[in-house]
């Protein structure tokens, strides 16, 4: 018998345990979207260039298009439908709600959930490349524009609307820093 | 895509066996690069063998000072831990410079090193190709090959390896550790990536099979010292037109020790190491530094309409040398 091309799998996505047969070749992002009615992941590229389809796996951001759902098995998923906290929109929301952090709103769940974890990532001390003394006992770096738009940069967002983007980044990080 | 099977290896030995059961069986790292070339056609394995529940991810000091980088570790794990950032700093920002953070959550060690080159006809299965299909032709010899290779190339196929961490890497002397069914083995980063020749598709020295288990950094103080400088089309989340690794001890206003090495210029990571020969001994000037760039860019051989890398890769040399001098004086 040939090996099997196609898995039963159990994805934990938003809280909630869903038991599933895919085929290996599924992305998780087609899970999401297609075996899930998770459409609020959106597909842009589908080759890891544009962000649209950024999720957090464990607590941290990855692309969906280029994981399979197969490999996706065990991870902690949570997208843009479960960054809220029940009827509370998560803070990154409300800055982009406020700030106008969109214009069409296809990237927008992408941008959200990236933008979660970059305020994570920050707090937590990681450089990134707009950093300019990376080593460990150097002065943390505030989470200015320069380094939202580095940091953010793997984001793509077709209406332009980065400006209000990073004001909406900034923002959603300074409340998050006043309520921990 | 075709279809495939899936496996996870919880052990080293049970991945590198499972692998030896798959006629076109590849492992799985993040899959960033290996399921978008699966998407485009370029890649079609019948088997994926999961290595990322390996035992091998994270980074260790040696007993010297030098870095024990396991092959699983994540792009982000390696370039924000403090143990780089201090020893290698060139190699976290090198890294970081690298894709972006929803990508580098993901991508792994043992999957940057053997990433596939960007150049389009690669990637477009619908053109000939040497690497994808050996004796097909290179087409990109006479059409787009803006940010392809001026050193090392051949009349085989003149694509650049685009990786940023191999860059670092190369500076630093890395070591590839693997493990195959008839035991383990080693390879300097030097001899990991073979002259292209007739054989671009032959893209490494590994045996067939292989699993990378680990990169060992040995200790290098001079590159506490260190610095990556990368040059692209748009301020962030691009490959590099050029790009460099340097690390620089000056010793009363003489270069004791340096290493340089550039990326985006071969079908490997290229150490410079004619450039590093004529610093050594010679005062820390920006004369020297440019003389340094120009006795490695001698070889070079542009292409048509890459002929720019050549004033890019002096300028970064010049401009990154100078820094770290200056650094150094203060
Ligand atoms: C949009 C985009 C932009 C990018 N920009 C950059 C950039 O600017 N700079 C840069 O350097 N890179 C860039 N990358 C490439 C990225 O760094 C690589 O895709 C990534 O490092 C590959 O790691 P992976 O674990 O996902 O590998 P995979 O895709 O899982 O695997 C890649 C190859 O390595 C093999 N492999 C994986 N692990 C092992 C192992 N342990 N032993 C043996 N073989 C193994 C696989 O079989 C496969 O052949 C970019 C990628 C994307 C999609
Ligand atoms: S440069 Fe190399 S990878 Fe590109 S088309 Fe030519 S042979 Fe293929
Ligand atoms: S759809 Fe995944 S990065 Fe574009
Ligand atoms: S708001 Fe339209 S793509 Fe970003």
């Amino acid at each position: 018998m040939p090996p099997t091309t196609r898995s039963d799998i159990s994805l934990r996505v938003n809280g909630e345990t869903h038991v599933l047969t895919v085929d290996n070749r599924t992305t998780l992002l087609d899970a999401l979207r297609e075996n899930l009615g998770l459409t609020g992941t959106k597909k842009g590229c589908d080759h890891g260039q544009c962000g649209a389809c950024t999720v957090l796996a464990d607590g941290r951001r990855a692309v969906s298009c280029l994981q399979l759902a197969v490999a996706a098995e065990g991870s902690d998923i949570t997208t843009i439908e479960g960054i809220a906290d029940g009827e509370d929109l998560h803070p990154v929301q409300e800055a982009f709600l406020e700030l106008d952090g969109y214009q069409c709103g296809y990237c927008t769940p992408g941008q959200i959930c990236s933008a979660v974890a970059v305020i994570k990532e920050h707090a937590a001390g990681w450089p990134s490349a707009a950093t300019a003394d990376v080593r460990p006992d150097a002065e943390p770096v505030p989470l200015d524009a320069a380094e939202i738009r580095e940091r953010m940069s793997g984001n793509l967002c077709r209406c332009g609307a980065y400006t209000a983007i990073v004001r909406a980044v900034a923002r959603a990080s300074d409340e998050t820093k006043v309520t921990a | 895509m075709k279809e495939f099977a899936y496996s996870r290896a919880t052990g080293v030995e049970e991945a590198v066996s499972l692998l030896a059961g798959g006629s076109e069986a590849r492992f799985l790292g993040g899959g960033t690069n290996l399921v978008d070339l699966m998407k485009s056609g370029v890649e079609a394995p019948d088997l994926l063998v999961d290595v990322r529940g390996l035992p091998l991810g994270g980074v260790e000091v040696t007993a010297d000072g030098g870095l024990v980088i396991g092959a699983t570790t994540t792009n982000s794990d390696l370039a924000v831990h403090p143990e780089v950032r201090r020893r290698f700093p060139a190699l976290s920002q090198a890294v970081l410079a690298g894709a972006s953070g929803q990508l580098r959550n993901v991508a792994t060690v043992g999957g940057n090193l053997l990433q596939r080159t960007r150049c389009g006809y690669f990637a477009d299965t619908s053109r000939p190709c040497n690497k994808r299909v050996p004796g097909s032709g290179c087409p990109a010899i006479e059409g787009e090959h803006h940010n392809h290779a001026i050193l090392g190339w051949s009349d085989h196929c003149v694509a650049t390896n685009p990786s940023d961490m191999g860059v670092a890497l190369a500076a630093f002397d890395a070591v590839v550790s693997y493990e195959t069914v008839d035991g383990p083995g080693e390879l300097p980063l030097a001899e990991f990536y073979p002259a292209v020749g007739d054989t671009p598709h032959v893209e490494t020295a590994l045996p067939a099979g292989a699993l990378i288990t680990a990169v060992t950094l040995p200790a290098a103080p001079v590159a506490a010292r260190s610095r990556y400088r990368k040059v692209r089309e748009r301020a962030s989340y691009a490959f590099a037109t050029g790009s460099l690794a340097a690390a620089l001890d000056v010793r009363d206003g003489v270069v004791h020790e340096v290493r340089i090495a550039f990326g985006a210029v071969a079908s490997r990571p290229w150490r410079a190491r004619a450039a590093e020969l004529s610093l050594t001994g010679a005062p820390a000037t920006a004369e020297s530094f440019a003389a340094a760039a120009d006795a490695e860019l001698a070889a070079a051989k542009p292409l048509a309409h890459n002929g720019y890398k050549i004033p890019l890769l002096r300028n970064l040399v010049v401009s990154v040398l100078t820094e770290l001098a200056e650094e150094a004086a203060r």
